[in-house]
């Protein structure tokens, strides 16, 4: 199983069970993770991008023996985010990047995240986009005003040339869809992760309508309990097939280069 | 032993209540759950009126009627027509095969309405469901919080009450009704934030911890992972995933002469 929806580091509002990585490691592989996904909790709120990217690249290297797979941190409105750019390529050798647009104050129609896309797709990265990282509902009083990033205007920008492979982090919230334009549910290099997908047999249901070819398995461990969306694959009847693209063969493809 | 205590028949993709009822067992067979508690209509508004009211618990009433021995029914009342709601409890609860009561947006619970149709619920062993959420946004005008709950259920402690949602930002409704040893929380209908599961068990005693889904708006597999990942006992895990809601249910039900 390969989880492509995981972080590292303390959430800032709580400690986690398993915000140490020597636990996550071990309930990841409890639940028969073979890959994991590491971003950092610290890019929600740091500034220092090249710090956290190189304690995100340490842990991964540290511990897991290979499970966790660092994904660096960008934020495209930040001075020379190109640079930490190239270190997550050339120094840290990672092969997606994860951006956090809502907690960092711009919407995907800002002109440096079509930049950042270009750039990303040139050196053949992944780029994950989290929509949003907790339920609005429950945000903390500071951060009420904070709303989940709108993915509409990402869809004039997938035809650029580069191409790039995007991720919806956190964007299914129900098998329709809701909030996220078709195009982009449609989109041949746009993948979504299911860690917020609710709904009775949801999973189920949105295989029937967009496919399982683009649908990712991701937990949003350890911020969420990584056997919620283990526990999905078995409440919606899927066959093999679909249930092993989901949890592992989609992410393997798209590693691809 | 799996009960869930949250359920509803909307939104199934069904078109009656009684092929909702039918998806929602599906569903539950798939996941090893056994008896489900069920409430309010095919369809729901924020205020409804009596004639809304009772269309909607006919609606469960035919939703249930084949599923007595996996599904028990709350009767869906609203502070804001006590008598109406009165003539529902006697009708579904006294009369029928309902267990408790359901109470959601309409009017905050903190009332002196809702006392009323707590005391009916007490003189009948039957247990109170109030939603209740503390929105960073802002709540709706009728949407109950835990510390509403707080007020109703010290007003009346022979009342049995379920706090639902845990209030939703759970470290505070927890400690909105932690005093309170008539209020149970109810775990469903929210993300699958760890530590949930941990928090309540810690403040309330494994005893007042309440394994619910909210399905189908929620899946089964995102609640019950709250409770299959917490690190407890598998004696508190037994509790909270059914023993507890057994144990509250047990007397209503007994007075029906209903089998659990």
């Amino acid at each position: 199983m390969i989880d492509v929806n995981v972080s590292l580091s303390q959430w800032p509002f709580r400690r986690l069970a398993n915000d140490e990585p020597e636990r996550l490691v071990a309930r990841l592989r409890s639940l028969g993770a073979t890959e994991a996904w590491a971003g950092n909790f610290d890019a929600l709120l740091h500034r220092d991008f090249a710090a956290v990217n190189a304690r995100t690249a340490e842990i991964c290297r540290r511990f897991g023996d290979g499970l966790l797979r660092p994904v660096g941190a960008l934020n495209p409105t930040l001075p020379d985010w190109r640079e930490d750019l190239r270190r997550c390529a050339e120094v840290h050798a990672t092969r997606a990047v994860r951006l956090h647009p809502n907690y960092h104050g711009y919407g995907l129609d800002h002109p440096a995240f079509a930049e950042l896309l270009d750039e990303a797709g040139r050196r053949g990265l992944i780029v994950q986009i989290a929509l949003r990282m907790e339920d609005e509902r429950c945000a903390h009083p500071l951060f009420k005003d904070l709303t989940a990033t709108d993915p509409a205007p990402l869809v004039p920008l997938l035809d650029r040339p580069g191409r790039p492979k995007i991720v919806l982090l956190n964007a299914l919230k129900n098998a329709a869809g809701g909030g996220i334009p078709r195009p982009l549910l449609e989109a041949e290099n746009v993948w979504l992760d299911i860690a917020m997908l609710e709904g009775m047999e949801a999973l189920g249901r949105l295989v029937d309508q967009l496919g399982s070819d683009r649908i990712l398995f991701g937990s949003h461990a350890p911020f969420f309990a990584p056997e919620a969306a283990k526990l999905k694959l078995k409440e919606s009847p899927l066959s093999p097939e679909n249930a092993e693209a989901i949890q592992r063969g989609n992410a393997h493809r798209l590693l691809a280069r | 032993m799996i009960w869930d205590g949250h359920a509803h028949i909307a939104g199934t993709g069904e078109k009656t209540p009684e092929a909702a009822m039918a998806r929602l067992i599906v569903a539950a067979d798939r996941m090893e759950i056994d008896r489900l508690v069920v409430s309010m209509g095919v369809s729901w508004t924020h205020d409804p009126s009596p004639d809304d009211l009772t269309r909607q618990n006919d609606q469960l009433l035919r939703a249930l009627d084949h599923w007595n021995h996996r599904a028990f029914g709350l009767v869906y009342v609203s502070p804001k027509h006590v008598e109406a709601s009165l003539r529902e409890i006697d009708r579904c609860v006294r009369d029928g095969p309902m267990v408790g009561l359901k109470l959601w947006v309409a009017q905050r619970c903190d009332s002196p309405e809702a006392d009323e149709l707590a005391h009916r619920a007490e003189e009948l062993q039957a247990v109170i469901f109030q939603h209740t959420w503390i929105k960073a946004g802002g709540n709706l005008p009728g949407e109950s919080t835990p510390m509403d709950l707080a007020a109703l259920a010290s007003r009346r402690p022979e009342a049995s009450f379920i706090c639902g949602h845990g209030g939703g930002q759970w470290e505070l409704g927890v400690r909105a009704v932690r005093s309170l040893s008539n209020v149970a929380v109810d775990l469903g209908g929210g993300d699958p934030t760890a530590g949930v599961v941990e928090t309540a068990v810690r403040e309330l005693g494994a005893e007042r911890v309440l394994y619910g889904s909210d399905i189908p708006g929620r899946s089964f597999a995102s609640q019950l992972g709250k409770v299959f990942s917490a690190d407890l006992t598998e004696a508190q895990r037994a509790l909270i995933l059914g023993e507890n809601l057994r144990r509250l249910l047990l007397p209503i039900l007994r007075s029906k002469g209903v089998e659990s």
